[in-house]
């Protein structure tokens, strides 16, 4: 339920079609193609639904930290459900990370620390990138890729174990 | 090795005398710089440093100084002259690296050479919500025996505050 079509047999598929217009049901539908592997997932969200939640999240994080009984609370720092984990990390200058992840996943304070750094390289000392604009830069998409990658590694137990 | 930016500074600074024939305005341009480079620095060192929130404004100055400008620049400026209030204050700057090999020429005695400096400051501190008034009040350059710099703080800004920090 809520699942997707993600790939046929390493390439990625967009709605119905693969990347080269082949059309998926048909494709499955032919005996001649088998075996076949598909990957199943959850589909990822397009730029206007996370601009959509980020800003909601952004007046929930405010509303957590007017509801705290403390004062100088420091705001929804996580959320969980059972099956994700919502980490957030608030800068002094007012900028949030968020990462979602297995609720198993460790290390996550430390992968946020490292954004902040890769942002900090790779988006702001970018001459040509914007302040408050999405990042498309290449430098930091790569270096952000390597960061997730060592991180999920590291798994349930945190780098170094 | 800073060779490479001080000359990199210099000709930043003379190609604006060129581009605007009056010292006022490169110094407007400088500061200008200066803030855009501030609002994106202060991320930096924020990331690298792992400073806390400073508490009052003396905090402010020590983290500028023994942190900030030793990450940034190699110099550690002393902070002197605290007003009664306690919302001004200097910094001692015995040398600039920004300004060696530098003689500030007769017709440009109203330049604020290193006046991209004043920018930077003042465009990091509004990042964490304090407005802050920059400006150099001695000069090496001018014949001074140190280079000082006036820090006054103006206000808390309050409209960007993040969530939490009321």
């Amino acid at each position: 339920v809520g699942h997707a079509v993600l790939a046929i047999n390493g390439a990625e598929v967009n709605g119905r079609f693969t990347a080269d217009g082949k059309d998926v049901l048909e494709f499955l539908s032919n005996p001649a193609n088998y075996p076949v592997s598909i990957r199943f997932g959850r589909h990822r969200l397009s730029s206007n639904e996370k601009l959509m939640l980020a800003s909601m999240f952004h007046s929930l994080f405010a509303i957590g930290s007017q509801l705290s009984p403390e004062v100088g609370s420091s705001g929804i720092e996580m959320l969980e459900t059972d099956t994700f984990k919502l980490h957030c990390f608030q800068t002094l200058t007012g900028i949030k990370f968020v990462v979602l992840a297995d609720p198993r996943q460790a290390g996550i304070d430390a992968l946020l620390r490292k954004i902040y750094e890769i942002y900090s390289d790779f988006a702001l000392k970018n001459p040509f990138y914007s302040l408050e604009m999405p990042i498309r830069c290449e430098l930091f998409d790569q270096n952000l890729k390597l960061a997730l990658e060592v991180a999920e590694k590291a798994g349930p137990f945190g780098p170094g174990s | 090795n800073s060779e490479l930016f001080t000359l990199t500074y210099g000709a930043l600074v003379t190609q604006l005398c060129k581009d605007y024939e009056n010292d006022e305005d490169v110094n407007k341009q400088l500061d200008k710089m200066g803030y855009n480079i501030g609002v994106r620095l202060i991320e930096d060192f924020l990331a690298r440093s792992n400073v806390g929130r400073c508490h009052d404004f003396r905090e402010t100055a020590d983290v500028i100084a023994k942190i900030a400008f030793k990450m940034y620049l190699g110099i550690t400026p002393s902070v002197t002259n605290w007003s009664p209030g306690g919302d001004e204050f200097s910094l001692i700057l015995e040398n600039n690296p920004l300004v060696d090999f530098v003689e500030l020429p007769d017709n440009h005695s109203s330049l604020i050479y290193s006046n991209l400096l004043c920018g930077v400051l003042r465009g990091a501190l509004e990042m964490v919500q304090m407005a802050v008034d920059v400006k150099f009040v001695q000069d090496t350059l001018k014949g001074d025996s140190v280079t000082e710099i006036r820090m006054k703080f103006i206000r808390r800004i309050e409209d960007n505050l993040p969530a939490g920090e009321e």
